[in-house]
């Protein structure tokens, strides 16, 4: 069973995460995207970008690094196989860029039940390598209790 | 960018439909892209044992295609400033049939003050919505 107090624990903040232009390509297109702006990048330039534009939802690679820290933590005691994600949401203070190194750091929001099942929302902070907000990443995952 | 003049938009005006058809393949595509290599999202076997109907996509590629339907309108995925979903009912992709998303949206609310408009996103599988709540927040 999730451990409520971890509620209002924020884990250490990652190590930079290097935003490589072909890492952005392979993400777009497996998110069926076909904007320019996601693949080229001399569409991105002429849109003003310095480089190709991740697709929205790519900070959840960034998030993702964080919320492995909070899995493996023992005081939390969440059991990944019982974790199902019950919905997501990522606010931009800019959009991704090739090129960005970035650096997250998760905080648990809140740690709720229902019954025997828990739901814990995690809000993650990402910034840039000038300590700029670059997204907020909010995510809740329900952990399903044993039958 | 296309040019969206904020004032001639309506509530409720649809911006966009997309058809996609998901296989296997795009899910080992989208696992390797991600990160993301839970095996109920290409492994049958384990996807039984953990008690679900069969292979399903992830929530955050289903996620991530949905948006596109505002990202193909505003022509400018930089421009979404703000995108949640809630996930109600998996994607079940068939090893052989794979499986059909349809995506619509539609204008769901108009800032014209902060020039943003919200976009209001549907996608189902079968008739069957697979997210909820899901709304783009687009800078115009």
């Amino acid at each position: 069973m999730v451990n409520a107090s971890v509620e209002g624990k924020t884990y250490p903040e990652t190590d930079p995460y290097l935003v490589g232009r072909e890492k952005i390509r392979e993400f777009a297109l497996a998110v069926q995207s076909t904007s320019p702006i996601n693949l080229d990048v001399f569409a991105a330039q002429a849109a003003g970008y310095s480089d190709v534009v991740a697709p929205p939802t790519f900070a959840v690679v960034i998030q993702e690094r964080s919320l492995s820290s909070v899995l493996a933590d023992k005081e939390a005691d969440i059991d990944f196989s019982r974790v199902v994600h019950g919905d997501q949401r990522f606010i931009h203070a800019r959009p991704i860029v090739a090129g960005d190194e970035l650096t997250s750091q998760l905080t648990v929001a809140s740690v709720k039940t229902l019954g025997a099942h828990a739901m814990v929302t995690f809000e993650t902070k990402i910034h840039d390598a000038n300590k700029q907000l670059v997204c907020t990443a909010i995510s809740t995952l329900v952990v399903r209790g044993e039958e | 960018m296309t040019h969206i003049n904020i004032a001639s938009l309506e509530v409720g005006q649809e911006i966009g439909s997309i058809e996609y058809r998901l296989t296997r393949d795009s899910l080992v595509r989208y696992a390797g892209a991600s990160g993301d290599f839970n095996p109920i999202h290409y492994r049958d076997d384990i996807a039984k044992a953990v008690g679900l109907d069969g292979v399903l996509a992830h929530g955050m590629l289903t996620m991530g295609a949905a948006v596109q339907v505002a990202i193909n309108w505003i022509g400018d995925p930089g421009r979404i400033v703000d995108y949640g979903v809630r996930f109600t009912k998996p994607v079940f992709v068939d090893g052989v049939k794979g499986a059909v998303l349809t995506v619509i949206g539609k204008v769901g609310e108009i800032d014209v003050e902060n020039s943003i408009v919200r976009i209001d996103i549907t996608a189902s599988c079968a008739d069957v919505a697979v997210l909820g709540k899901a709304q783009a927040r687009v800078r115009i």
